[in-house]
């Protein structure tokens, strides 16, 4: 939802990285304001996913250039850990497997190290099985979940739901969520998207970056962007996506960068 | 970097072979045996010569005399030995030992567990009735001192496969006594039985000979808990032996944990008989000394046994840690599955030889080995060797080894769930750790060795 005069979450400026000494983003600005869901959509190789992976700290990614303000904070004086602490969730887009670390150990350990983080006291077992088994509704899942080791043998819409699982467990301020719908049966993304949308308030914001306009019927953005080259090419209201879906990209890949995140 | 490697029936001649990052010589590898075949067999003798006095049976001294004879003239192994070729024990002969004897000791709390209430304790090689809980056993087990047991014990010690091997024999002609176990016919014991292995270490070297002998007798089901460590703080020397004799149909579940100091040597062979239709799980977790060998070795003399051989090694800081394992096959339709794993950091070292043997008479044979090994620093180095010798035509044999280091995509997916570094890396060590630990059968030991290796693996 667009609220006037809320706060401004996620600032990105002129920013470009490189993998491997190839340079893939270039010169990528946007603004997300509190209550907001961003999609960003785009043809494969266009930056979505390293634009993911910069903004989580991933060491393979480098800055070269520009900036980010996550809540007014320079994100890039930020380790990774510290990142996801200060509210900053990226949904995998394929989930590791952790052999013979409990789900339970893990999704434990991580909300730990949050309280931690904000000063407040870290949660024993017993009332940690009471909170997970809440979240747990949230994507309706299996409680034999907890038990297994992550990810381990799970389905690809199973993978999806645990990152969801996490995300409710985490309440980031900001999800993103990496083609969270890639995969996924109708049965599945109605699961999935049914928990973001418990999960979203005027407090957070969720981008979500995917290749599909099917998502976007069941978690309904605010804004669409279209990212080509590196850079975001065109943004506008949900309606963009039927026309995406409808035209393709060609239309707009043609035409010049505009100015993002202007109201 | 990974490396995976996977054969049918075949023997790998040369082991695998790794270091994490560039070809750096390891310390151990370096050096070249100082000690002279003269020097070793001088240090032997020595040893003999100084052992202590065995106070029992003429029976049982005979017995000791028998291996004392046999290493007449003997020497101690050099990296020139094939079956030591990894495992430099120059600083071993250069450590004056004494003979271990008889203590006591006041606290104890740091190595019992309250979950384990059928505890056998042995102070430097000699069964301690104070310490033990002999008073709460189960009707159907015995436990006796080895030094006053009867002659009914004759047909069992030292009669396996392998009591020449050198250290072996040592233990042999030095224990100056040990423990005996008898589970009897068709009974189930339940509550594992924790045997506890100290040596009372101080600012003298001392080298002590615990000896243990189960026998499972027929029908029989148990589980068995040996943990090795130490009183005190010094240079030590454990030379254990333990002999497992499972009868007919029998069922043993054992454990075997090395928790040793690092100024500790630990050299142990657990050797095992199996008849027919009996089912034995060892799982071995080596944590501790500067240098430790294990040597598992698992004779199957019946049809229709079953065998799983877990195992663990850790070696940080400058530690080598060998396990040399054997199972040999010698009769048809027998099932063996063995999974071994090193965790290794700093500078240290781990050495895995599996071997495997299907004579021709063991047809139907079934036996897979896998070997997974873990480097966590540039100078950390592991040595895993799968040595299958088939000779048996319709069996199935598999093998498998895999050297990694830490993935950094899931060190960077729990970072992005707020764990810093080091607990990604610490809960990705115990993940590893867990598939091994979790055969563990106490929920307490099980928790106290994952700590051990978090602590061993953090220690800088």
């Amino acid at each position: 939802m667009i609220i006037e005069n809320s706060e401004v979450i996620l600032s990105v400026k002129d920013l470009t990285a490189e993998v491997g000494g190839v340079e893939i983003l270039k010169g990528l600005s946007l603004e997300i304001k509190a209550g907001e869901i961003h999609a960003i959509m785009g043809p494969n190789g266009s930056g979505k996913s390293t634009f993911s992976k910069v903004l989580t700290g991933h060491p393979a990614y480098t800055v070269t250039g520009g900036e980010v303000f996550f809540k007014g904070q320079n994100l890039f004086d930020l380790e990774p850990q510290d990142r996801a602490r200060e509210g900053i969730f990226l949904s995998f887009q394929y989930p590791l497997e952790i052999p013979g670390v409990s789900n339970l150990d893990f999704l434990r350990v991580a909300y730990n190290s949050k309280q931690k983080h904000k000063g407040l006291e870290e949660i024993d077992a017993f009332d940690f099985d009471d909170l997970i088994r809440e979240k747990l509704e949230i994507v309706k899942m299996n409680p034999a979940f907890l038990d297994r080791s992550v990810n381990e043998g799970f389905s690809g819409g199973e993978k999806k739901r645990n990152e969801i699982l996490q995300m409710a467990l985490l309440e980031p301020t900001l999800a993103i969520l990496d083609e969270t719908d890639s995969g996924l049966d109708i049965d599945a993304l109605r699961i999935v998207a049914n928990g973001v949308n418990q999960l979203t308030n005027p407090d957070n914001a969720v981008l979500m970056i995917t290749h599909y306009q099917r998502l976007l019927d069941y978690i309904v953005p605010d804004y669409i962007h279209v990212m080509e080259g590196g850079r975001i090419v065109t943004t506008g209201g949900k309606e963009l996506a039927l026309e995406l879906e409808a035209r393709g990209y060609d239309w707009i890949t043609d035409s010049e960068p505009v100015e993002v995140g202007a109201r | 970097m990974s490396l995976q490697v996977t054969n049918l029936e075949a023997e790998l001649k040369e082991p695998i072979s790794l270091v994490s990052e560039g070809d750096t010589p390891s310390p151990f590898r370096a050096a070249s045996p100082t000690e002279s075949l003269r020097d070793r067999t001088r240090y032997l003798a020595q040893l003999i010569a100084q052992r202590n006095p065995l106070v029992g049976s003429d029976w049982l001294q005979s017995i000791r005399d028998r291996a004392q004879n046999l290493l007449r003239d003997q020497a101690l192994p050099s990296t020139r030995d094939e079956d030591w070729r990894f495992t430099d024990l120059s600083s071993l002969y250069r450590t004056t030992f004494q003979p271990a004897s008889a203590a006591t000791v006041t606290d104890l709390d740091a190595w019992t567990t309250s979950d384990l209430p059928i505890r056998v304790v042995i102070i430097n090689g000699a069964l301690s009735a104070e310490h033990s809980t002999l008073d709460v056993l189960p009707s159907g087990i015995t436990v006796q001192s080895l030094a006053t047991t009867d002659e009914t014990i004759q047909p069992y010690l030292s009669q396996q496969q392998g009591m020449n091997e050198v250290f072996t024999a040592l233990n042999t002609a030095s224990f100056i006594d040990g423990v005996v176990i008898r589970i009897a016919k068709n009974q189930a014991i339940e509550t594992p039985i924790h045997l506890l292995f100290l040596t009372v270490a101080s600012d003298v070297a001392v080298v002590s000979s615990p000896r243990t002998l189960v026998i499972a007798e027929a029908g029989s089901s148990a589980t068995l808990i040996e943990e090795y460590g130490v009183i005190g703080e010094g240079t030590y020397w454990t030379n254990a032996v333990t002999e497992v004799f499972v009868a007919d149909n029998a069922q043993l579940k054992h454990t075997r944990t090395q928790r040793e100091s690092a100024t500790a040597f630990h050299i142990g062979k657990t050797a095992v008989t199996q008849a027919r239709d009996s089912r034995y799980a060892l799982t071995t977790l080596s944590l501790g000394a500067q240098i430790s060998r294990h040597n598992p070795e698992i004779v199957l003399t019946g049809i229709q046994t079953e065998t799983h051989l877990n195992g663990l090694n850790l070696a940080v800081d400058t530690q080598l840690s060998d396990t040399h394992s054997l199972i040999h096959f010698a009769q048809p339709h027998c099932v063996a599955k063995q999974l071994h794993k090193c965790i290794v950091n700093d500078r240290a070292r781990a050495v895995f030889n599996g071997r495997i043997e299907v004579p021709q008479a063991a047809q139907q044979t079934n036996a897979a080995q896998l070997s997974r090994n873990l480097l966590l620093s540039p100078k950390a180095r592991v040595d895993t060797k799968p040595q299958l010798e088939i000779v048996a035509n319709d069996v199935k044999c598999a093998h498998g080894a895999t050297i990694s280091q830490l993935d950094d995509e899931e060190v960077f997916y729990l970072q992005s769930r707020g764990l810093d570094r080091k607990a990604a890396c610490d809960i990705l060590v115990k993940g590893f750790a867990a598939e091994i630990t979790e055969k563990v059968p106490s929920v307490e030991l099980r928790s106290r060795v994952l700590k051990s290796i978090l602590y061993l693996i953090s220690n800088e």
